[in-house]
């Protein structure tokens, strides 16, 4: 008798993370953290104020350190696949008054493929260009960032993530203080992602439209609370469970 | 005199000590401006200050050893060598949240600045010691320079502004946001001490000219009257270096045709002029355009406000 054709392995998770624990000088804000995002999936984070969602995408990166814990990103460990993930930070986290355009700060995304050390190619130009008219910014390249509203700021960050073609994008509450519009074209440049078989991960607070957007959450107080598909996992118990008060249903409609 | 400083008619020596100085408030300038976004205004004063007792060492070993005590690299490799010390100690200070940063600072510079105090006034009572001009260190004495040592400035403010132009892309990420540079593979720390490297090598190098007190107005002072004009990081790098040039040179022109002016306080002395017309005057972010923008506003809502009331009585 023949042998069984080998099944083909199913793709490996985008994110992969098992027993994460983080301190900061000695006090514990992550404890034993596992969750994996299968890839081409839209995922959030979910939980409380000082809950660790911006310090488990930190140190998911490596940009703090983890006690301990295994990170795998497309099966490999970071430093192996760093030009497939793009980080975007919280948009409070940098000085908007800084002297550069909005094309400026989207080719940022382009230096890594091509280099530090000489003058952005045209061609490279236009697709950091493209990256912009992808949000909808495309008439704002030249504009001062610091002249930009709140929510196109938002999206000249989510702009620059694009121009890094990443694979898997890791997104601290890109919807946090955005105006309606930019909130659609942002929604828009998720789903696109996803179809194209991105992956996204994003912290989010918005409970209300976490079921519509995600498919994927982690919920996180500090540990796992839940996690997995939205559809089982997002339920009234889990949600009480992570913000230690019952959530009214209502609110999630 | 001041026309003849400002031409270069002043004499050879005169001519290339106002050249060298000013080659080397364009590198500051250029430096400063990566400084002032990075927020290391304080530790490079630090640094600065932290700098006189490694001249005032470097000239008390040369004078035990018998040998020239006057030379300028060997001051200045005292001077590199202490100011790095300070800034080692703040990051041991800082470490483990012993100590605030604010504070860690203010500790190095005053330690070091008194320190750098006692050495001087000891080499002050050495029979050579008040010809050594060392005092010059402290706030700069530019008419005293020998032609050869600010062709050595200009030269290494040349090249301070060669590595600006070279690591311009990198610095302009790790200053807007570090976060985003270390994702992406940028060496972060590696850059944030070449950055701090380059700042004290321009401290250094300036310290005979504009003095240890001083040297770092003439990094932040053009730094933060470019950032009032230039909506675009090259164009404020630029700007910088062309203020801190400017500067130096009035600045050096002016104190070597007034005898016994300072020349670093009169170079900061000018760099804050400049900073001032900036201030009032900067297209969008002068005080002027600002008070005219606000009486517009005003204005417009005034008028908004009398409309509405028309329209009300019209209504009624």
């Amino acid at each position: 008798m023949r042998a069984p054709d080998p099944v083909p392995l199913p793709p490996e998770p985008a994110l992969a993370v098992q027993g994460l624990s983080v301190a900061y000088g000695g006090t514990p804000v992550l404890t034993d953290v596992s969750w994996q995002v299968p890839a081409g999936t839209l995922a959030a984070i979910i939980g409380p104020n000082g809950a660790g969602k911006s310090t488990f995408l930190k140190a998911v990166l490596g940009l703090i350190p983890s006690l301990c814990g295994e990170v795998r990103l497309f099966g490999r460990p970071l430093a192996e696949v760093r030009c497939r993930v793009a980080y975007l930070p919280q948009r409070a986290s940098v000085d908007w008054d800084f002297p550069l355009t909005a094309l400026e700060v989207a080719a940022q995304g382009r230096y890594p493929h091509v280099g530090w050390f000489r003058p952005l190619p045209r061609r490279e130009r236009d697709r950091a260009l493209a990256a912009l008219a992808e949000v909808g910014l495309a008439d704002l390249a030249h504009r001062r960032i610091g002249a930009l509203s709140g929510g196109q700021q938002q999206r000249v960050f989510l702009a620059r993530a694009l121009a890094l073609e990443a694979e898997l994008m890791l997104m601290d509450e890109p919807f946090a203080g955005v105006d309606a519009a930019s909130e659609t074209a942002i929604l828009a440049v998720l789903r696109r992602l996803a179809a194209a078989g991105r992956t996204v991960i994003a912290v989010h607070h918005d409970l209300a439209t976490a079921p519509a957007t995600f498919s994927e959450v982690l919920l996180l107080n500090r540990r796992v609370i839940a996690a997995g598909p939205m559809a089982t996992t997002f339920t009234a118990e889990a949600l009480a469970e992570a913000y230690g008060a019952p959530i009214p249903l209502a609110a999630l409609a | 005199m001041l026309v003849d400083a400002l031409t270069f008619n002043a004499g050879y020596n005169a001519a290339v000590v106002v050249l060298g100085t000013a080659a080397f408030g364009l590198a500051a300038g250029a430096v400063g401006a990566f400084v002032l976004l990075r927020g290391r205004a304080l530790i490079a004063d630090a640094a600065a200050h932290a700098t006189l007792p490694g001249v005032a060492g470097a000239y008390l070993l040369a004078f035990t050893l018998g040998s020239d005590q006057r030379g300028l690299p060997a001051l200045l490799a005292g001077a590199a060598l202490t100011s790095a010390l300070a800034v080692l100690a703040v990051h041991a200070l800082t470490a483990r949240g012993r100590l605030k940063d604010d504070a860690a600072m203010a500790l190095a510079l005053s330690v070091g600045f008194g320190l750098g105090m006692v050495l001087l006034s000891v080499v002050q009572a050495l029979p050579t010691g008040s010809q050594a001009g060392l005092k010059g260190f402290i706030l700069g004495q530019a008419a005293g320079m020998l032609a050869r040592d600010a062709v050595l400035i200009a030269l290494l403010a040349a090249a301070a502004g060669v590595l600006v132009a070279l690591f311009f892309r990198p610095l302009s990420v790790l200053c807007f946001d570090p976060a985003f540079a270390a994702t992406v593979g940028l060496p972060v720390r590696a850059l944030d001490g070449a950055l701090l490297s380059l700042m004290l090598a321009v401290a250094i190098i300036g310290l005979s000219a504009v003095g240890a007190l001083m040297v770092v107005g003439l990094m932040v002072i053009p730094a933060a009257t470019a950032r009032l004009l230039a909506n675009r990081l090259a164009v404020m790098v630029g700007l910088s270096a062309l203020f801190g040039g400017a500067s130096a040179w009035i600045g050096a022109a002016v104190s070597a045709s007034q005898h016994g002016l300072p020349t670093g306080a009169t170079i900061v002395l000018v760099a804050s002029a400049l900073f001032t017309l900036a201030l009032l005057a900067a297209p969008e972010r002068g005080v002027v355009a600002e008070a005219m923008r606000r009486a517009v506003a005003a204005r417009r809502r005034k008028h908004a406000a009398a409309g509405q009331g028309c329209a009300m009585s019209i209504s009624r």
